[in-house]
């Protein structure tokens, strides 16, 4: 039923890939790509945004690509006059930024979250055309602390307060707000854990990149993963079938972080949880670009069950956590560092002299 | 795949009371106390052990319980405790069911949760069928530093409704104190005498879940630290429910962190069904409250005849 597909965010990791899925998807005639006008801040990140036939306005009238690249500030109403002129069904909604440093800081940052859904979503509630939207939340929603549930269930409350998880908790207000007034649309609230995949460059895929990783001393956090294709086939999933609701999206099982540090022969240095938050304030360049929640994160962890999504889809993701940090582990070319090298030796040598017999434990 | 058979060796020699890895304790003391080829066989399963977490290979479930560390690491220390410092006996472990989600209700007391802990061993390694508890803590255990990983890595959770139905459902084995810090930080004067048992929060989850709840009583946790006075100012200071004023602590340092060697019995008593309730029986709170009272007084009850058979407290 998806003909005219809109999808904001592909100058993303996720919107490329979307983008990539969605081109060769049958039965989609059109693809109205949607990014942002910086052009300075994309050109670094996923290959779509050279790729794509770059058409201007007007939209109108025959002849037109199949597939259009546009820039525009989704802060604008602007976006309201492309689904006008493009006659789109289906709009997913990706275009939203993760990290201050991505949008030209934290205030640009929230504007372009929070201003921007705003903008899409009174388009898509004006719209005659838009049938279904499908937008891309975050598990960080739920906040996260020491009086977390152990497991989050899309019917618990979200208690985000900070940064990237709160303008999420405000995107997913508005997108109640447009549920209500347009009971007739099918719109999907998709809540991702965090990416893991070759192409994804996000502050947690630094962070585990680092050779030596602040953690906060006295804890080890439980975190979980979704491979960026599993994510892309949700997507998909969204797009061609009529899946409406909030479903949280990860990988089975779940890792302490000090687990993932070690399979990546990390170093960890253990710091004290202030020290840790001056660390992550300050150390712009030789710390990830973190906001408060992710913060947090590292500090408290979070695990969510993704079993509405799997019984509503009837699949399983292709990977489990695990699976998705090691394939991760394996493309970024981790590998232990060599103090972990010369303990694993050392471990080596004394199995070895401990069972002449042959190594019944090896 | 050869290291995963290793780690299921490791697990079943920790769960065996009298098995070969349990009989010294700790780890090291078992490489000194044995000889031969039993020695050689810890040491190659210690060094694998080691080798497995060095490169992180080993698995966690989504509450975070790591079965690989706690069998090897942390139940050996605590069961060192159970066996050979407060020489804990059991009474009735046949009322706990051997499979299936059931709700262990007990009396909390000793400063420090260690009766929650020794509660853990008994049913690990005296029940047939090797039962791993899955304890409700207090938000401040996953705030505090150590503790909060510690407790996710042991397999214990949040004490809130959707952590207890989530295990309960999951057909866990689920351990409450309900008493809490009231419980736990009460002066030596009220030993055994049971304190409220909170909002009955746990009997809403048992009847929710439709299990039973399994009465359980601790006898000579109240003795290892006995607490004489609560220092508040200091508690204040530290952001803790209580700071313990002890004949040793803290006049004495980490000498009087040695809980003093008194003499154990954990008792179970008889389930109590909770399926027979009709639908919503969970919200209201009358039928909860009786649930919370009735469990209470056989709890007392079961005290008071652990306390009369145990006797003196060092003797």
């Amino acid at each position: 039923m998806a003909r005219v597909v809109l999808v904001t965010g592909v100058s993303g990791y996720l919107g490329a890939e979307v983008a990539g899925a969605l081109r060769h998807a049958p039965g989609i005639e059109r693809l109205i790509e949607v990014t942002g006008p910086d052009l300075a801040s994309d050109a670094a990140r996923g290959p779509r945004a050279q790729e794509g036939p770059a058409v201007g306005w007007p939209l109108e009238g025959p002849g037109q690509p199949d597939e259009v690249l546009v820039r525009l500030d989704v802060r604008t109403s602007q976006l309201g006059d492309l689904i006008k002129a493009t006659g789109a069904d289906t709009v997913v909604h990706l275009g939203l930024a993760t990290t201050p440093a991505s949008a030209g800081g934290r205030a640009s940052m929230k504007e372009t979250n929070v201003i921007g859904t705003m903008q899409l979503l009174s388009a898509c509630q004006r719209s005659a055309t838009v049938r279904k939207l499908v937008v891309r939340s975050s598990t960080a929603v739920y906040g996260t602390s020491p009086r977390d549930p152990a497991v989050f269930t899309e019917d618990m409350e979200p208690r985000a307060s900070h940064g990237y998880a709160r303008d999420v908790l405000d995107v997913e207000g508005y997108v109640r707000g447009l549920v209500r007034r347009r009971p007739d649309m099918t719109v999907s609230v998709l809540r991702f854990v965090n990416f893991l995949g070759p192409r994804v460059d996000s502050p947690l895929t630094q962070y585990f990149t680092m050779q030596a990783a602040p953690t906060v001393l006295g804890f080890d956090a439980r975190i979980q993963f979704v491979d960026i294709s599993d994510g892309v086939e949700v997507i998909r999933r969204m797009v061609v079938e009529d899946h409406p609701g909030t479903f949280n999206v990860t990988g089975r099982g779940a890792m302490f972080i000090s687990q993932c540090l070690r399979r990546g022969g990390r170093a960890a240095v253990p710091m004290p949880a202030k020290l840790f938050a001056t660390v992550a304030d300050l150390g712009r360049g030789a710390f990830p670009d973190v906001t408060r929640d992710q913060r947090d994160l590292l500090k408290y962890g979070r695990v969510v069950d993704g079993a509405k999504l799997e019984g509503e889809l009837n699949w399983t993701p292709r990977r489990t956590t695990e699976e998705a940090f090691d394939a991760f582990a394996a493309d970024a070319g981790l590998g232990p560092s060599p103090a972990v090298v010369v303990a694993g030796r050392f471990l080596a040598v004394l199995l070895e002299a401990v069972s002449p017999a042959g190594g019944a434990a090896t | 795949m050869t290291d995963r058979s290793v780690t299921d060796r490791s697990v079943a020699d920790g769960a065996l009371p009298d098995g070969g890895a349990a009989d010294g304790g700790g780890p090291g003391r078992g490489v000194l106390g044995a000889a031969g080829a039993g020695a050689a066989e810890r040491i190659a399963s210690l060094l694998t052990f080691l080798r497995r977490r060095l490169n992180g290979e080993y698995e966690i479930d989504e509450f975070g319980f790591d079965p690989d560390l706690n069998e090897t690491v942390l139940m050996p220390l605590v069961r060192w405790l159970y066996q050979h410092w407060f020489e804990v006996r059991t009474r009735d472990m046949g009322n706990v069911p051997a499979c299936g989600g059931a709700l262990v209700v007990c009396n909390h007391s000793g400063t420090l949760p260690v009766d929650a802990m020794m509660l853990q061993v008994s049913l690990l390694d005296e029940h047939p069928a090797h039962r791993h508890l899955r304890l409700l803590g207090a938000d401040l255990v996953y705030s505090m530093p150590v503790l909060s990983h510690l407790a996710r890595k042991t397999g214990h959770a949040l004490a809130s409704p959707a952590d207890a139905e989530r295990l309960l459902r999951l057909g866990e084995l689920v351990g409450v104190c309900p008493e809490g810090y009231k419980g736990l930080g009460k002066p030596f004067s009220q030993r055994y005498n049971l304190q409220r048992f909170g909002r009955g929060g746990f009997a809403a989850s048992a009847i929710g879940a439709g299990v039973p709840i399994i009465p359980c009583a601790i006898v000579g946790a109240e003795e290892i630290f006995p607490m004489l006075g609560n220092a508040r100012p200091i508690a204040r200071l530290l952001g803790l429910p209580y700071f313990p004023i002890t004949p040793l602590f803290p006049w004495f340092g980490p000498i009087g962190a040695i809980p003093l060697p008194s003499r154990w019995l954990i008792g179970f008593g008889e389930p109590v069904p909770t399926d027979g309730y009709e639908a919503g029986a969970a919200d209201d709170p009358a039928i909860v409250f009786e649930l919370t009272d009735q469990v209470r007084e056989i709890i007392q009850q079961l005290l008071r005849q652990l306390l009369a058979e145990r006797g003196n407290a060092f003797g």
